[in-house]
């Protein structure tokens, strides 16, 4: 899988664990070899921007909305998808990506609603759900196994 | 920014679920058409969405849903002559494709269903 093209779908940027665990994940990814991207609406992309200045942490940061488009309009597309959501219009965001591309999808749920929220999905992921939404500890414990089983 | 959003349009509904949406755009359209996500309106538009997406026409307004990230989704409808052309080209394609399917179909499909073939009476449910 190293060399895979993984994009990090961020949603609204409401809940704060959401900008932590997408600069982990993006870190730990590229990390292990992987071509990682991290879409974002304006806002979630500020938040990692000024988080992660000088690009440490997230190597390729492009708009969510013109990501999008390039898939639909086969541009460009991704082996696997790590969506982030906590309302539901992330979900729907995550159902539209799961529709219009090839990629694995895995759905990162979390937020005070996760549990409700993941029984909304309808697309074939894997959830990995947390409800939680300041400590991301949880999440980021299981995000490292996914990526264990991910490396195998 | 897309182009919706320098038009001229109307709020049906706001900062709802996605399902809401679809529900009512099935209730308050003279037609409804179905499309998957990704499907293109008013040159720069693509439909975020769970499938089926309903897209309606009433008289010559287009109504369809428009999801922000941080604002849930909304229904929004467009009465100009570019929505004529919208609705057109929704018949048109309607009467050709198959319904669609809700996984891995292509964006640019549409299909065509009766109010009352999805078990919804119209608008005599208004």
């Amino acid at each position: 899988m190293t060399g895979a093209k993984v994009l990090l779908m961020m949603g609204c940027p409401e809940v704060p664990i959401q900008t932590s665990i997408a600069l982990y994940l993006s870190h730990k990814l590229t990390k292990l070899g992987f071509d990682v991207t991290v879409a974002g609406t304006t806002a979630a992309s500020k938040l990692l921007k000024v988080s992660d200045s000088d690009g440490y942490y997230v190597k390729k940061l492009v708009d969510l909305d013109k990501t999008i488009v390039d898939i639909i309009e086969k541009r460009t597309d991704f082996d696997m998808c790590f969506a982030f959501m906590h309302n539901d219009a992330g979900m729907t965001y995550a159902t539209t990506m799961s529709s219009i591309s090839q990629a694995m999808m895995y759905s990162i749920i979390f937020g005070r609603n996760a549990e409700a929220l993941a029984e909304t999905i309808e697309f074939d992921c894997e959830k990995i759900v947390a409800q939680d939404v300041h400590n991301p500890v949880r999440l980021k414990n299981k995000l490292d196994k996914v990526m264990e089983e991910i490396m195998k | 920014m897309s182009c919706i959003e320098q038009m001229k349009y109307q709020i049906h509904l706001e900062r709802t679920s996605f399902k809401d949406a679809r529900a009512y755009i099935e209730k308050n359209s003279d037609e409804v058409y179905y499309v998957s996500p990704g499907y293109k309106i008013f040159k720069d538009y693509y439909i975020i969405g769970i499938p089926p997406i309903a897209m309606g026409a009433k008289g010559n307004a287009l109504i369809f849903p428009y999801t922000k990230p941080c604002h849930g989704s909304f229904v929004l409808s467009i009465d100009n002559e570019d929505s004529i052309k919208e609705i057109n080209r929704l018949r048109e394609t309607g009467k050709e494709k198959a319904t669609t399917s809700a996984k891995k179909s292509k964006p640019a499909e549409s299909s065509r269903a009766s109010l009352t073939s999805y078990g919804i009476c119209g608008k005599n449910e208004l």
